[in-house]
């Protein structure tokens, strides 16, 4: 099921690790993230689970937080992020990104995704599409205050 | 770039010349769909069918195929390989992050050919392909420390595979594993020797790329339908929950859980061991491969006091599933859950395989307390339930000290051939067996399968299904006829690649739905059926011209003498099917030549 965080009526809402101990790696949110794109595979997520050094430690999810005062936002030199409506993260202007990489470099998590393919960054739209395919209560949706 | 060809590019590495090349294979890919199907094509124009199985004219060869992380469950690689443990035709399955490294990564198969002269490990990122020293990790104690290492020592953490061998390997034993992110196995007939006899440490893999569907509605639509029926489905419940140790108890009950080296089927321990026991004692967590919702692999913890200094403690974590609680628990007589799984650490730290290990050891115990062999040749007192002997014994294989532990690298049969005591050791064209004494389709299958494994046909499946209804056992011709369909239907889903504990979920008319999913033309299921067919033929074959016959595959005398599940088995009537399989392959393959 698709949420519009912007939706009309609907306090907008961010994605939330809810529990990272309960990921097993299954991965299948990356995979639902590129399968939006109509893609097989990783290259197109927004969203990244890696093992915390070694699967029996667990794993780590990593995804953009929605910050409120977004790094990645003040370090692009082309103002092509902007946040979205009610803070529900940002929105990329994929017209005017260069693709010069700094807005990666200023996200210290690591939630700033690259697609090798265009060269542009992607970050996670807060849909909330991977939800239904993760398998163990790892992810939800979480108003914005 | 269509679906097909997209699937379609080998990744060909000669380790020889320290070079590499990718072709488009879809010749290969559009006639025989992937995995299981293309490697056996590969290993024919790879591999000459004298090849000695640890010289440089063996090749490995990894394949995923048309579902590997398209459908949930499309989580593993197939490896294929001359074994050195039986010299023939071999293939072993492992999942972790292997198929989507390879597919992502862009490739449907690498096939791994020569053999260095010095210590190295490969790492496959993307289109590059770098040989890389590995003289600071042969000889490494720990497969668990390599893994370590090759974490630090590559990017891609999350998108990479970490194949990699043991001490095992690298001396030539020849039921040595190949380990993948530390708790998944290319387990069986001697992977890890190949590796070690091309002196190949390790295989990284960084696969972060993907690629379209061209009909993404459909596709969508299916792979949420398979994924629903996959997370609420009765069906994969039992994987989910206690895992595949939650057949200890029932196995045990029905008398089919092979105890002290086969002697009996019945565990009176077997509750110390079992799936419940240890998810109430020791499990830690559960993780999942790639691309699958089930998580089944089960990780204890092991939390141990050092003698030496007053709490200070570590803390191990070692993975169990049914095999190993049979090959290394019950069949060794084994009732403590903690020596159980120090037994299971020192094996997965040497990187070998469980299940022959097992019956290894339990070779090693009988013969020893019938007096075939002594301390001498065992340097240990082997005993049903002494956990810390067998931790010795482990380590010896490895080591080598004697004349002993070098035939014990060999593998049971040797063992038996040198120092007596055949009836007793168990094996299969001598591939050590899985743990099911359930009845005599299993035994059957274990014969005919191409792989020796109990994952050819899921006989023992068949067995207990018979036992629950209160079924005779069928016919020869019906006996056999249940176990050919089940096989060469599983070479289809093993060329898809899935899973094999999604074989309830992926029925004939699921996968032909989920094929259309990506623009594949199949007709109908039978066309499906035709083509496992032709891949079974085809294994055989090759067999066939390395000289293997099925008719001299001897039952050992044990597993007819201690009855199963299902009562005693009539040698007889394993010869029965096993002739009935000889006759039908000859046919087939005179048609496959018209």
């Amino acid at each position: 099921m698709l949420v519009l965080s912007s939706g009309e009526g609907l306090r907008p809402r961010r994605l939330v690790i809810k529990d990272v101990n309960r990921c097993v790696g299954c991965q299948l949110c990356m995979l639902a993230c590129s399968r939006r794109f109509a893609e097989v595979g990783f290259a197109k997520s927004a969203i990244h689970v890696r093992s915390a050094g070694g699967v029996e430690r667990g794993f780590v999810v990593v995804v953009c937080r929605a910050c409120k005062d977004p790094p990645c936002l003040r370090a692009c030199p082309v103002g092509a992020i902007t946040q979205r409506k009610g803070g529900a993260g940002v929105v990329v202007n994929y017209s005017k990104c260069i693709g010069c990489g700094f807005c990666r470099e200023a996200c210290v998590i690591g939630a700033v995704m690259w697609d090798d393919l265009s060269n542009k960054p992607i970050i996670c739209t807060h849909c909330g599409f991977c939800i239904d395919f993760c398998p163990h209560g790892v992810l939800g949706l979480e108003e914005v205050c | 770039m269509s679906y097909i060809r997209y699937l379609s590019k080998v990744l060909y590495i000669d380790l020889t010349r320290k070079t590499f090349w990718v072709e488009s294979r879809e010749d290969l890919f559009s006639e025989w769909l992937g995995g299981i199907g293309v490697a056996t094509q590969l290993y024919k124009e790879e591999i000459p069918s004298k090849a000695d199985p640890l010289g440089p004219e063996n090749a490995i060869i990894f394949a995923v195929g048309p579902f590997t992380m398209a459908y949930p469950l499309g989580s593993k690689t197939v490896a294929v390989f001359k074994s050195p443990l039986n010299g023939y035709f071999a293939e072993s399955h492992a999942g972790g992050r292997s198929a989507a490294a390879i597919r992502l990564a862009g490739y449907g198969a690498i096939v791994i050919k020569g053999a260095s002269e010095r210590p190295l490990y490969l790492v496959i990122d993307g289109n590059k392909v770098l040989f890389r020293d590995a003289g600071t990790l042969w000889g490494m104690r720990s497969t668990e420390t390599v893994g370590r290492v090759l974490r630090d020592a590559t990017s891609g953490a999350g998108v990479r595979t970490i194949m990699r061998i043991g001490k095992a390997g690298e001396r030539l034993v020849r039921y040595a594993t190949v380990i993948t992110e530390t708790y998944r196995h290319f387990g069986r007939l001697g992977l890890g020797a190949v590796f070690g006899s091309k002196k190949l440490k390790a295989l990284v893999i960084i696969g972060k790329g993907g690629f379209k569907v061209p009909n993404p509605k459909e596709y969508r639509e299916v792979f949420k339908e398979i994924y629903e029926t996959a997370t609420k489905s009765p069906v994969m419940r039992k994987y989910h929950d206690l895992g595949t140790a939650a057949n200890v108890i029932p196995l045990s009950k029905i008398g089919a859980l092979p105890t002290r080296n086969f002697s009996s089927g019945n565990f009176e321990h077997a509750e110390e061991i079992s799936g419940e026991k240890l998810a109430e004692h020791v499990l830690a967590r559960r993780v999942a491969c790639s691309g699958c919702p089930i998580a089944c692999i089960h990780v204890a913890a092991l939390r141990e006091p050092y003698g030496d200094e007053p709490y200070f403690y570590k803390t191990t974590f070692i993975s169990y599933d049914y095999e190993l609680l049979y090959s290394l628990g019950s069949n060794l007589g084994i009732s403590s859950r903690e020596g159980l799984l120090k037994l299971i650490y020192a094996v997965e730290e040497e990187g070998l395989d469980a299940i022959s290990t097992g019956v290894i050891l339990a070779w090693i115990t009988e013969a020893f307390k019938k007096g075939l062999i002594s301390e001498k040749e065992v340097l240990a007192k082997p005993d049903w339930g002494k956990y810390e002997e067998y931790i010795k014994i482990v380590h010896n294989i490895i080591k080598q000290p004697n004349e002993f532990y070098k035939v014990a690298a060999l593998g049971v049969h040797e063992l038996g051939k040198k120092y007596g005591g055949e009836e007793f050791a168990i094996e299969f064209n001598k591939v050590e067996p899985a743990g099911y004494h359930t009845g005599p389709l299993f035994i059957a299958s274990l014969i005919i399968g191409a792989r020796h494994s109990h994952l050819d046909s899921g006989a023992y499946s068949m067995d207990q299904k018979l036992l629950k209804a209160g079924k005779p056992v069928p016919g020869v011709k019906e006996g056999f006829k249940m176990i050919y369909e089940e096989e060469s239907w599983r070479q289809v889903l093993n060329s898809l690649v899935i899973c094999l504990f999604a074989r309830g979920l992926y029925k004939p008319e699921v996968v032909l739905k989920a094929l259309r999913g990506l623009g594949y033309r199949f007709r109908s299921v039978d066309e499906l059926k035709e083509l496992g067919k032709r891949i079974y033929l085809k294994k055989h074959l090759i067999k066939l011209s390395e000289g293997y016959d099925p008719l001299k595959v001897k039952v050992p005398k044990r597993l007819l003498e201690v009855k199963t599940a299902l009562g005693p088995v009539n040698g007889e009537y394993v010869r029965g099917i096993v002739k009935e399989y000889v006759t039908t392959v000859r046919e087939e393959s005179k048609k496959e030549l018209l």
